[in-house]
């Protein structure tokens, strides 16, 4: 008859079987939630504006940041991670990426939040640019699932300026 | 001296045939993960396309031994993906996320920093002495898709070579339909 070894194999394949069809039914459903986040982000100060001595602008600023990202959880989301970004052209790079602040949600009593801070990661660009630069903030949020794809999306404020002098 | 060869013979006539079996059970498994390794190759682009986080700095999102999918695609590198990164003159490839992108106008080349979720600073101090960015060369591929824990059975095979001998044995034992599960 089946050796214990064969057995042990069989209930092994099945068992993973069925957890990767239990995974794969959890990513796709996924698929069925169509999130409505919303997002409010005010720059309320330049701290301080200046050349670096290599020649690259530094600004450094205080946020007002507010969200409500708590459609973006379903049953398959370990954590939503979301930043914030200044985004903005120049003569010499089509895109200019720098994040200013982010964060990892763990659940949806979390999602709602509002918070007050000056940038976490150092805004610099590459060059001397930044005088007068018109740029947009954009919050990112990056859903990690329990299991399965990942799920990316964002939201555009337009219309910020920095100021025309160093200070 | 006849005894050696009387017994010899019969050892043969009883082993061959299950020898010949083994070995080609073996070179089955061999094959065909190969084959899904390969075609997963080509399906993303990559060049590795299914990874195992080693280290917690992606934590809580990736924890040590969870799975990653790869994927290369011509879409040019954003803020926040999170990438899989080589540097030069280091062996095991780093999986964190994008925190800056500058891309330029004319060539569109881009500069990329990256920083892993649970570090305190950027990357700057695991690059390359004197490398302040990374370029489009480094960078293997991005995550795409994510499977907790399976990674374990790579990490446990490659700390504990023992328990690895161990799996080859039970395969060995095995006939080839039954080993579905472990082709992968």
């Amino acid at each position: 008859m089946h050796s214990f070894g064969q057995r042990a194999n069989a209930i092994i394949t099945f068992s993973l079987t069925i957890v990767a069809v239990i995974c794969s039914l959890a990513s796709f459903s996924d698929n069925f939630n169509t999130p409505s986040p919303t997002a409010e982000i005010e720059v309320s100060n330049f701290n301080w504006f200046q050349k670096q001595r290599n020649g690259n602008d530094e600004v450094s600023l205080t946020l007002n940041i507010s969200a409500d990202l708590q459609s973006l959880f379903t049953w398959n989301t370990k954590q939503v991670f979301v930043f914030l970004a200044a985004e903005y052209e120049t003569p010499q790079n089509a895109l200019n990426q720098i994040s200013l602040w982010d964060a990892i949600i763990p659940s949806k009593e979390h999602a709602k939040f509002w918070i007050h801070t000056s940038n976490k990661y150092r805004f610099i660009d590459q060059g001397s640019n930044l005088r007068g630069k018109e740029y947009n903030l954009t919050l990112h949020w990056h859903v990690m699932p329990k299991t399965g794809k990942m799920f990316a999306d964002k939201i555009v404020k337009t219309g910020y300026r920095l100021p025309e002098e160093y200070r | 001296m006849g005894w050696i060869g009387d017994s010899l013979e019969s050892i043969r006539s009883i082993h061959i045939r299950q020898v010949l079996t083994q070995a080609v059970s073996l070179g089955m498994i061999v094959t065909s993960a190969l084959i899904i390794w390969k075609g997963l190759m080509c399906v993303t682009g990559s060049e590795s396309p299914v990874v195992v986080v080693l280290s917690g700095s992606m934590e809580p999102g990736f924890k040590r031994g969870d799975i990653l999918f790869l994927h290369m695609s011509k879409e040019p590198i954003r803020a926040g993906e999170i990438v899989v990164f080589n540097i030069d003159g280091r062996e095991i490839p780093i999986v964190h996320r994008v925190i800056k992108v500058h891309e330029r106008q004319d060539t569109g080349e881009v500069d990329v920093l990256t920083k892993g979720d649970n570090n305190f600073g950027d990357d700057r101090l695991l690059y390359a002495h004197g490398q302040l960015w990374l370029q489009q060369h480094h960078i293997m591929g991005r995550a795409v898709g994510f499977l907790p824990y399976v990674g374990w059975v790579t990490i446990i095979m490659t700390e504990k070579p023992i328990i690895k001998l161990r799996i080859w044995q039970f395969i060995r034992t095995c006939k080839v339909d039954d080993i579905s599960f472990l082709k992968m």
